[in-house]
């Protein structure tokens, strides 16, 4: 073997493996993981989901990049996760730095530092790693050597409160961004660097869709609002795009999935079959800014599912998106794969189904080669009014007729999924989510002829988040929201008759508003996001360690002497005029476009999806030069020779 | 139905493999591999496998077993083949034989171990090995599902030596290498019991955790204290290969014998 440049730590932690919890997630050597020889690449990527390995080895943006990345000749891309407690103790106690799992590279000694937050709650973790990794904590004390760090995922829409953490943020599709980042560092290497690690930022900027926060200076009012944000160098643009693959056939990736040893969240191979979704639910950030709609192709599809599971060995393929029954060849889709995966027990899976677009037809297809498990649809609002309001236009009399069918043709268990918070809500339209299940249960019973079935309400508190029509709204406190609750499990409990079939699961309304912080908050609130890592916040996503006394209390030292607190990033409800702290990021939605929807909101007026119907106008499809991309083709899934 | 016995290693960095890990490893090589399994019965249908005494979490192997059953006749060692590509690397598959004997897990009587002690001088090691050796009973805990067990470690271990460490290995400083052979008994002994019992009775601390190795399995040979190839009986009872001219003399003594 040749010497590196730069050494593995792994003799360092495998003497630490045997004192910690499921060593395995630590060492790498997934099937279809890459390691490239380090001193033959010039651009050098560390990707990192900020969540434990089996959230984040699943993770499809992850494998994406790292794929893509990798099939560039000299580049290279490996992968690191957050480390538990347990290991992170020892790590600290022996020195061994932040490292990646596929060659044990310590992160401090690549190019860039890439981390994918499709979360808020990964912000904590993501400091942890830095000072593991020996990088300065804040992108104004880090040197020349130093990876550039870098945001990118959903929640970097409004990367302002880790501003001081990060380098730079990239917004929309990272396939391409990637690569042309990628393109920029190697030139300034070959150059030798010139004027710095400032240079390089500078460079990044100005290609306009990279984010650099120390090139911009937010100025705030008397009253604590932000008066403006301003560029502070020449050629840096006042607005950032968003970056939207056309033609998700030509990136077909990942084409070789990585199959983890250790356990994960999600093991099957996953299918991105298509990118965007304008149905226009108000509530929902990942269907604004992922417009607009582009689907892969039925072949595309047949093919990847083909080949990717000749790469893993999966037994369940699961057709990803924000709503797959509304692909417009969903039926052939899945039919065409049960059809040929019968004979090899693969199952098929379709993780977000509208109500409205269900059929039992696709649901057989579906079922036929696996279990046949409960049904999930999301009404999201419990009463009709509500669900004007956020614009799921899904009346009672579908979700009905649909649990009906599904009740009818053998379905025994049906989980219904609502939010609790939304703009305008009361007590009325929240109890009403108890009617709704009671008329699931009626029904059932009914036509199924049976008393053994079951409802399952699972409710979320909302929070408002940036580039969505709600972006303007006060988020519901903590208090309230259980107290809505309480009353909701109070009248499903009470029902003599349909109470027991109806299983009821909430969470309660503290994780929300630190959510609604971060996901709201502006520079000011970097310094709470600091003082929690500091006081030991790690892994915030995950209940036994998160800590909502902890968040307060950091707040409570903080932000009291900008001016703000909590309740005022998140129960204050925002006003036309204030300039929002991610609005120089641009998603391409049209900011009057989002006010209009806002208002038509509070008018409980719906607007139609525009794959079906005339432009709205929302802005982004003329101001990112994108088009809609939808079938049906007409094709066949996949001319496929069985030779064996 | 074809069965097939296949041995098997967790080799370097995939030593912290679990058991369930590999399971789950295993039945996609099976998929990737297309090899025509025999499934069970059932709402969910399994693939027909059966593992036999695992190592540890986090202790290399060379010598694991396990047994699959197959809807088609296959070749073993095109199978071999097949399915060591299939893994991952250190996930080996080193060894396959059709099954024509019953009863092979009771075959894998005892283990035969490696200990390498980093930073352990080989004179120290040979002492608490011999005050090991000469115990009746060396009495050891260890934290089990249901708390704290105390157990003998000393009477399953029929053979412990303390040997030099190779001269290639990576690093300096000290190291010496420990041998043992331990019958599979219950509660069973592991080789971190054996080393509690070393530092019970000759105060051996290694101070980085130790390397440790299976190296073999199966049929305990009381006289010489080895171990035999669990894998043997099943080779010597494979009727004689259809294309060779005829069976040859060598072939014909043993089973005339048998």
């Amino acid at each position: 073997m040749p010497v590196e440049s730069v050494e593995s730590v792994f003799p360092r932690l495998e003497a630490l493996l045997p004192h910690v919890q499921k060593p395995i997630q630590y060492v790498g050597g997934e099937l279809n993981s890459t390691v490239k020889p380090w001193d033959e690449c010039d651009v050098r990527w560390a990707l990192m989901y900020p969540d434990a390995y089996e959230v984040g080895l699943p993770n499809q943006g992850v494998m994406i990049l790292y794929e893509v990345l990798n099939e560039r000749e000299g580049v290279l891309a490996e992968r690191t996760y957050s480390v538990w407690p347990d290991l992170e103790e020892l790590m600290r106690e022996h020195k061994v730095p932040q490292f990646t799992v596929d060659s044990h590279r310590p992160v401090g000694a690549f190019d860039v530092f890439g981390l994918s937050f499709s979360t808020e709650l990964g912000y904590t973790n993501m400091l942890t790693a830095l000072d593991l990794a020996g990088i300065p904590m804040e992108s104004k004390d880090r040197g020349i050597d130093d990876p550039v760090v870098l945001a990118g995922g959903h929640a970097a829409f409004n990367p302002e409160p880790i501003a001081d953490f990060i380098d730079c943020a990239v917004i929309g599709d990272g396939e391409q961004a990637v690569l042309e980042i990628t393109d920029i560092i190697r030139a300034w290497k070959a150059e030798g660097r010139p004027g710095g690690r400032d240079e390089l930022l500078l460079r990044l900027a100005k290609t306009g869709g990279v984010y650099v926060p120390r090139f911009y200076d937010v100025e705030y009012l008397p009253d604590g609002r932000i008066a403006r944000v301003v560029p502070n160098r020449s050629g840096v643009p006042w607005r950032v795009s968003k970056h939207t693959v056309m033609d998700l056939d030509e990136w077909p990736y990942p084409k070789q999935p990585l199959v983890p040893l250790a356990e994960t969240v999600h093991e099957r191979m996953s299918v991105e079959i298509f990118r965007g979704c304008t149905r226009g639910c108000r509530f929902c950030q990942a269907g604004m800014i992922t417009r607009p709609v582009r689907e892969r192709s039925i072949t595309g599809i047949g093919e990847m599912v083909d080949k990717g599971l000749k790469a893993t060995g999966f037994e369940e393929v699961g057709l990803l998106s924000l709503s797959s029954a509304d692909h417009t060849e969903i039926g052939d889709i899945a039919k065409g794969l049960a059809d040929r995966y019968e004979e090899d027990k693969i199952g098929l899976s379709l993780p977000s189904t509208r109500v409205d677009a269900f059929n039992v037809d696709l649901a057989n297809e579906l079922t036929r080669n696996g279990r046949r498990s409960g049904l999930t649809f999301a009404p999201e609002g419990g009463s009709e009014r509500m669900r004007k309001v956020i614009n799921k236009m899904v009346s009672e009399e579908d979700l009905i007729r649909t649990v009906s069918t599904a009740y009818g043709n053998g379905w025994r268990q049906v989980k219904l999924y609502f939010m609790c918070g939304l703009p305008t809500e009361t007590d009325e339209d929240v109890l009403q989510i108890g009617d709704m299940a009671v008329n699931v249960i009626a029904k059932g019973r009914e036509v199924s002829k049976s008393n053994d079935i079951r409802c399952t309400v699972s409710i979320g508190g909302f929070v408002p988040k940036p580039h969505t029509p709600f972006q303007w709204a006060p988020q519901l406190s903590a208090e309230e929201t259980d107290a809505r609750l309480e009353k909701l499990r109070d009248k499903i409990r009470g029902d003599k008759k349909y109470g027991r079939s109806i299983g009821f699961r909430y969470h309660d309304g503290k994780p929300g508003i630190i959510e609604g912080l971060l996901s709201r908050g502006d520079r000011r609130v970097g310094a709470v996001i600091r003082a929690v890592y500091e006081d030991g916040g790690r892994f915030d996503g995950w209940r036994e360690h998160f800590s909502y006394d902890r968040w307060m209390k950091c707040a409570e030292q903080t932000l009291p002497e900008q001016g703000v607190d909590v309740p005022w990033y998140t129960t204050r409800e925002r006003t036309y005029e204030e300039v929002l702290p991610w609005d120089h990021l641009d998603s391409g939605l049209d900011k009057d476009w989002l006010w209009e929807d806002w208002q038509d909101a509070l008018d409980e007026t719906e607007v139609e999806d525009c794959r079906w119907t005339p432009c709205f106008d929302c802005g982004v499809c003329p101001q990112m030069d994108t088009s809609i991309q939808i079938g049906p083709t007409g094709k066949k899934l996949l001319p496929l020779s069985v030779v064996k | 139905m074809q069965r097939i016995r296949l041995r098997y290693t967790k080799r370097g960095r995939l030593r912290f493999t679990s058991h369930r890990d590999f399971q789950r490893a295993f039945e996609r090589a099976l998929r990737r591999a297309e090899v025509p399994m025999a499934y069970s019965a059932g709402f969910t249908p399994h693939p027909k496998v059966s593992y036999a005494n695992a190592a540890p979490t986090g202790t290399g192997s060379e010598a694991e077993y396990l047994e699959i059953q197959l809807a088609e006749t296959r070749d073993p060692a095109v199978l071999r083949a097949l399915l060591d590509e299939s893994l991952p690397d250190g996930l080996d598959i080193t060894d396959a034989v059709e099954a024509h004997t019953s009863s092979f897990a009771d075959r894998l009587q005892a283990s035969v171990w490696e200990l390498r002690l980093e930073g352990v001088e080989l004179a120290d090691a040979e002492k608490a090995v011999a005050a090991f050796m000469a115990a009746e009973e060396v009495e050891v805990q260890r934290r089990t599902k249901n708390g704290m067990r105390t157990f003998d470690a000393r009477g399953a271990v029929t053979r412990l030596e303390a040997l030099p460490a190779p001269a290639d290995r990576p690093g300096d400083g000290a190291c010496a290498i420990l041998r043992l052979v331990v019958r599979h008994l219950t509660p069973a002994v592991r080789p971190d019991d054996v080393l509690s019992g070393l530092r019970a009775t000759a105060d051996l601390a290694p101070p980085v955790p130790a390397a440790v190795t299976r190296l073999a399995q199966g049929l305990l040979d009381e006289e010489s204290g080895t171990v035999t190839d669990p894998l043997a009986p099943d080779r010597d009872a494979a009727p004689a290969p259809p294309t060779a001219a005829g069976p040859s003399a060598a072939q014909q003594v043993p089973e005339g014998s048998a």
